[in-house]
């Protein structure tokens, strides 16, 4: 720390950050555009300037950068004598950018108009023609309007710099500089969305939002957590006239920083989709029409059916509805909704967090981390949040260097330069190429149980303790040798693993790889990805038991209560259908129409998650608490009232006391007694407009506010605003800073973490030191021609998510990925589809990357269910095949797309 | 009998430039024979006292450019040679490199000896199609002569030498603009500090000189700093390339000793103004430098005392307005040259010149107002040295001020009545 005077105020602040952030965490006010806290500075829009005095004596000064200054000791700084430069900077900046905040999308949250009235430039003085340019289509996601770009870069920084993506830059010069892609089209990077947040003003805008478009003081906003994935990114949901509009991203230093993907953010229009349920029906038999059943009715034929009947939870469902129904049904009749392989893969990370001497890896620790292997997970498809967070892992090689030439880590673009190509070590085992191969020192292609092999064999050779691996031919051996050294060289390595690959072999082979990393005073990281947003909350709920979805096909129950989950898309279709017919009830708890929902006797209208609220648990068994954004129309209930009689507080704390470790649960919400003298926090701003003329054509009486009875907030303007001092953080926003370049005024420290809102609570905290390991329990190779793995869509395997309109145009029908000798060897031509033994025909793709003898078969898209599919299949070419207008090959974006050489059927 | 015409003693317009045999039996690659033999560090001595500015514009002491380069590391280091040539008005580089191009290349072997470099760029401008085929051609000689490759005169020293020919940003003459070019990617310039001399081309130490500059080194090298320092008239170092452009009755550039005035050059070499002009101002070093008046004329050509007449020598080619030419019109033809090739970066260059060229074009239309002379004024504080990522904005803004400074009555007159000036 060093003390500096900034006009005439002495801070004290940290020499190794830039002068802007500490300024600006000192509270201080000080315009910029390019610098970001996750970006680093490149000084290149020069609004930021302020004067620096050589010494006592100097009264000029010279006008400096803040972003580009390192603070010195003693040092003299004014931020007022350089207003008229800034006011100068932004005049010019503005004389191209229109005059259409009115009508633009960013207005009212835009960091162009904070800046421009902090910047005190107020009358334009140019009178030239505006500079225009032609917009882009760049697919359902991003709205282009190039028109308001003020040119600060940061876009371009993001999207290529930080996040890796190839189809976008910058283009032209001087002030004709243009942001977008060498031609129209859809944006290939995952992160894409992210471009709205990072640009300052309109150029690149939420385009969902925008066809159902409100300003950002008009929306109902609650903290929440993201459904997407395992990661549980934290999110601010808004809401108005009872429809979800948007997501944006909700700061939180250890999960997703200030950055989500694009599943996350533009899937949630599922919300508002038509195949919400929004009544309760109830049928007397399978042949009957339902009718309408009221709450109480529907209820009580819960309570009936609930007697002598089983449960089915679910890994998307919340920690305290899945809790409700295993209270209701008892512990024994309790089953985990998912197969018995994927709970014993969760229980399986459970324990290796438990027992193994290593750190759980947030993503804080995997950008963190100095070396990487990846074994088997495809994180961009199923975690997509860790692929962002390995891409900056990899520049830790360049931040070291720049260290050692005492640079320091916020000149992002000298870091660049010096850096190049060179990176941190990242190995990828796994059965295809994957979209993280472009920094990857090394990808292996094999099977899951090849990638375990080579697991456990680098586990044995960091430390010879563990379990060795025989046979290896030499090529595996200098693999192994390889990872292992530089795994052990690294001062932070990160072994990656998951569910999947379906494979609890391989997530030994991450055990014990993470484990032999341990040499007393290093521990290494371990992150292991789990299906679903509460998969490892599910898993906590069944550590006493094994139920598993096979088991309650299996036990002859009579009557079953189905918690938020579609039963066909976890095991076969002919099972589930013999179970269902087996059944003389079936309840489901549903938001949205599913198979196993339609065959139901009663289905009751469960909230989604923008309804209710909760408690998710993420991969590395955080539990983070979910706050409802609205209330819903009257019949649509949280799964949780339709459970239990008992408040949700009460069900958290009943949860949170019969899970071990679970004491952190119950202390995520400040509880509903809570108050800041006496008022709770509102869910709308105090701009809120329009709330007595919104149901005006109905009725002029305005109707009673909804009531949170709940927590601490409330479905109204009234109350203490979250601003700054807030315990939720329900939106960034503060006085003179209205977009979410706002964030900073929540935390301790520009960029670090939030003042009072929590990082959620790590339920599991390894504590083991000592060593032990998992045996290789080697598989046989299943019999068939082709051996089957699972390939995983960001946009279309996770399944509500897939029924939002913008994520439909991303998304593609079922198709098999085969390597172009096999596609040869089964003549297929390029207009030809494939059978697939007993289950249709789909379209193929040809990747190079995938071994010969092996088909991958993507999870979850329509037309191919991967639960029907042995462990190898026989494949054919399908006769009389026309391609299902749901196939959209263009959406598959891989690097070895190969295409098909239609000549030679496919044959290279 | 060492010259006193170091750099263009092979130049003879009308003749093909000497090919390696007759460079060599001219004195050529002398330099190259002896440096072999000394230290490197001696040799960045010697030239550091021998007192010689970079000759792109700058004038920086250029063995005190090379003294910050680290130590080897056995990593890579480079020396890339700027001909990148776009400033208005300058044309010398081409004149060296098209009639002697084996002197750049015995000068790049001599610097890359002195850095322990074995990499040379040459960054040409694309125009000069000439110059790149002559290179080509002597690269290839001194390959096929044993100066580049592998273990040159059997001392063990390897160097290769490439050229790369600019796809034409003025820009690329900026040095971390020309290195960001040379590495493929868009040619904005760097944030300095980190210097190139410790993280430049593809990372590692790199050193940008200039053409004129280089050349300068065989010469020292053979002849060293006493020979060197008495070529220049006075207590001025050396010799460099002047010139003249506009209405003169013999523009061109010749070597001349530094120290001859601006009167020296314009009367003896250029032969003074045509018949029926008359000077009515100069700029002493290209497009980017302020006005000089004829009153500055008996200044020395030499960068501190045009320093102190309020301008900068520059690249040392003078651009002569006269008086049957608009000032406001010669301004704004340059703003507009700059605005065009501002690379688009920092918002004041990006946005700043092109309403400063608006506000001219205003003025020469006869539509400006004197609010437009006060904006201008504004402008070249706002674009001031240090207000900017790099160097392009505070030079444009260089013959605007010291335009605005001597003409304003003429500034104001546009106001009244536009452009009174005849177009020719």
């Amino acid at each position: 720390m060093v003390k500096i005077t900034v006009d005439g105020k002495v801070l004290e602040v940290d020499e190794s950050k830039n002068l802007l952030e500490e300024v600006l965490s000192q509270g201080e006010d000080l315009p910029y555009f390019c610098w970001h806290p996750s970006m680093g500075s490149v000084g290149s829009c020069r609004q930021c300037a302020v004067i620096e005095y050589a010494n006592d004596e100097d009264e000029c000064g010279r006008l400096n950068m803040a972003c580009m200054t390192s603070p010195r000791e003693g040092a003299r700084y004014s931020i007022e004598k350089a207003s008229k430069f800034r006011a100068q900077a932004i005049e010019s900046i503005m004389i191209n950018h229109p005059h259409d905040c009115p009508v633009c999308e960013e207005g009212g949250e835009c960091h162009l108009q904070d800046m421009t009235v902090m910047s005190g430039h107020n009358y334009r003085r140019y009178d030239g023609k505006k500079k225009t340019h032609t917009n882009q289509y760049l697919g359902p996601f991003i709205g282009h309007e190039m028109n308001r770009c003020i040119t600060c870069y940061r876009c371009v920084r993001f999207y290529k710099d930080y996040a890796g993506g190839t189809d976008f830059g910058p283009q032209a010069s001087h002030d004709n500089t243009y942001f977008g892609r060498w031609q129209e089209g859809p944006l290939e990077s995952e992160f894409s969305g992210n471009l709205a947040e990072v640009c300052p003003t309109g150029v690149f805008t939420d385009k969902p939002f925008s066809k159902h478009y409100v300003r950002k003081w008009d929306l109902q906003t609650a903290p929440s957590v993201c459904t997407g994935c395992s990661v549980g990114c934290n999110t601010n949901p808004g809401e108005r006239y009872g429809t979800l509009r948007r997501v944006v991203n909700r700061f939180n230093d250890e999960v997703n920083g200030y950055f989500l993907c694009d599943r996350g953010r533009f899937g949630t229009g599922y919300v508002n989709g038509d195949e919400r349920i929004t009544v309760s029906m109830t049928r007397t038999a399978h042949d009957v029409a339902p009718h309408l059943a009221s709450t109480d009715e529907a209820r009580a034929q819960l309570q009936a059916m609930a007697a002598n009947g089983i449960g089915i939870g679910s890994p998307r469902a919340s920690l305290e509805a899945n809790f409700a129904l295993k209270e209701l049904v008892g512990a024994e009749n309790f089953y985990a909704g998912i197969s018995a392989n994927e709970l014993a893969m969760s229980k399986q990370i459970l324990d290796i967090y438990r027992s193994r001497p290593v750190n759980i890896a947030s993503i804080k620790d995997i950008e963190a981390s100095d070396a990487v292997l990846i074994l088997g997970e495809d994180v961009t498809n199923t975690a997509a949040r860790l692929a962002l967070a390995l891409r900056q892992s990899v520049r830790n090689l360049g931040k070291k260097m720049a260290r050692d030439m005492k640079f320091p880590e916020w000149q992002d673009a000298a870091i660049r330069q010096l850096t190049m190509d060179r990176k941190s070590p990242l190995y990828i085992l796994s059965a295809h190429a994957t979209r993280l191969d472009d920094i990857a020192a090394r990808v292996e292609i094999g099977t899951a149980a090849d990638s375990a092999r080579l697991g456990f064999a680098i586990a044995h050779e960091i430390d010879s303790s563990a379990p060795a691996v025989h046979d290896l031919n030499a090529d595996e051996k200098a693999q192994v040798t390889t990872i292992a050294n530089a795994l052990k060289e690294a001062g932070q390595p990160l072994i990656i693993s998951g569910t999947g690959a379906m494979s609890q072999a391989l997530i030994a082979a991450a055990a014990n790889i993470a484990t032999a990393l341990n040499d007393g005073d290093k521990k290494a990281n371990l992150a292991l990805v789990s299906a679903e947003a509460n998969s490892m909350g599910l898993a906590l709920l069944m550590e006493n038991s094994s139920n598993s979805l096979d088991d309650a096909i299996a036990s002859k129950a009579k009557a079953a209560i189905v918690l938020e989950n579609d039963l066909y898309r976890r095991a076969p279709g002919s099972s589930v259908d013999s179970f269902i017919g087996s059944l003389d009830q079936l309840a489901v708890l549903e938001s949205l129409k599913t198979r196993t929902g339609e065959q139901a006797n009663l289905v009751l209208a469960a909230g989604t998650f923008a309804e209710t609220s909760g408690t998710f648990v993420n991969y590395e068994v955080r539990a983070q608490h979910y706050y409802s954004v609205f209330k819903p129309v009257e019949a649509i209930r949280p799964s949780t009232f339709w459970l239990s009689d008992k408040k949700l507080s009460e069900l958290t704390q009943s949860c949170a006391d019969s899970i071990s470790g679970g004491e952190g649960i119950a202390s995520l919400t400040p509880g509903a007694g809570f108050s800041f003298s006496g008022m709770k926090v509102p869910r709308q701003q105090h701009r809120y407009s329009g709330r007595t003329a919104m149901r005006a054509n109905i009725n002029v009486h305005e109707p009673k506010q909804e009531q949170d009875e709940e927590g601490i907030l409330t479905y109204s303007m009234e109350g203490v605003s979250a601003l700054k001092d807030a315990t939720v953080f329900n939106t960034a926003w503060a006085g003179g800073w209205n977009s979410n370049q706002s964030v900073f005024k929540f935390q301790t420290h520009t960029g670090g973490a939030l003042k009072q809102a929590g990082h959620g609570h790590c339920l599991v905290q390894s504590t083991a030191t000592e060593k032990s390991w998992s045996d290789l329990v080697e598989t046989e190779k299943p019999d068939g021609d082709f051996e089957v793995f699972p390939l995983y869509h960001l946009f279309g395997s996770e399944e509500l998510t897939a029924k939002t309109d913008a994520i439909k145009e991303k998304a593609t029908s079922a198709y098999i990925a085969i390597n172009q000798a096999d596609a040869g060897k089964l003549g297929l031509q390029a207009s030809d589809g494939v059978s697939v033994e007993h289950n249709g025909a789909v379209p193929y793709i040809i990747r190079s990357s995938i071994a010969p003898g092996t088909v991958g078969v993507p999870v979850g898209l329509q037309g191919l269910n991967f639960r029907d599919l042995p462990a190898a299949i026989a494949l054919a070419k399908a006769a009389d095949w026309t391609s299902p207008s749901e196939w959209q090959a263009g959406n598959i974006i891989v690097s070895d797309k190969a295409p098909v050489n239609v000549e030679n059927g496919g044959e290279a | 009998m060492a010259t006193d015409k170091p750099l263009t003693k092979n130049i003879e317009i009308g003749r093909a430039p000497f090919d390696f045999k007759q460079y060599e039996a001219a004195g050529g690659y002398e330099s190259v024979r002896k440096v072999v033999t000394l230290a490197p560090g001696d040799v960045v001595n010697l030239v550091k006292d021998a007192g010689l500015g970079g000759r792109g514009g700058a004038g920086f002491n250029t063995g005190l450019k090379w003294s910050f380069v680290p130590a080897p590391d056995g990593g890579p280091r480079y020396l890339v040679i700027n001909g990148d040539e776009m400033e208005p008005g300058t044309f010398k580089d081409r004149l060296l490199i098209e009639h002697d191009p084996h002197l750049l290349i015995e000068g790049m072997i001599t610097t890359c000896f002195a850095l322990q470099a074995q990499t040379g760029y040459i960054f040409l401008r694309g125009e000069y199609t000439v110059c790149e085929e002559r290179l080509l051609t002597a690269i290839k000689e001194a390959y096929d002569n044993g100066m580049l490759g592998k273990n040159i005169l059997g001392s063990g020293f390897d160097l290769d030498i490439y050229l790369h020919t600019s796809a034409g940003r003025y820009i690329c003459g900026e040095e971390t603009a020309l290195i960001n070019a040379l590495e493929g990617k868009r040619a904005n310039p760097r944030a300095k500090p980190p210097f190139p001399q410790v993280s430049g081309l593809w990372g590692r130490p790199t050193v940008v000189n200039n053409v004129e500059t280089i050349c300068n080194i065989p010469g020292i090298v053979n002849n060293g700093v006493e020979w060197y320092q008495g070529l220049g008239l006075g207590d001025f170092v050396g010799t460099r390339i002047s010139g003249v452009s506009g209405r003169v009755k013999n523009p061109g550039c010749w070597e001349v000793p530094v120290g001859i005035t601006f009167r020296q050059l314009l009367e003896d070499y250029a032969g003074g103004m045509q018949d029926g002009y008359e000077l009515k101002a100069f700029l002493p070093g290209g497009g980017s430098t302020d006005f000089l008046m004829p009153e500055h004329l008996d200044l020395p050509m030499d960068p501190g005392a045009v320093q102190k007449a309020g301008s900068r020598l520059g690249t040392s080619l003078i651009m002569v307005l006269d008086d049957k030419t608009c000032p406001v019109g010669c301004i704004r033809n340059l703003i507009k040259f700059f605005a065009h090739e501002s690379c688009g970066w920092c918002t004041p260059c990006r946005d700043g010149l092109p309403w400063t060229e608006q506000m001219l074009n205003k003025l020469e239309d006869g539509t400006g107002s004197l609010k437009d002379i006060e904006i201008l004024k504004e402008m070249t504080g706002y674009m001031g040295i240090g207000n900017t990522f790099c160097a392009l904005a505070p030079g444009a803004m260089e013959p605007l001020q010291s335009g605005l400074k001597y003409f304003i009555d003429e500034f104001e007159a546009h106001v009244e009545h536009g452009c009174s000036y005849s177009k020719q």
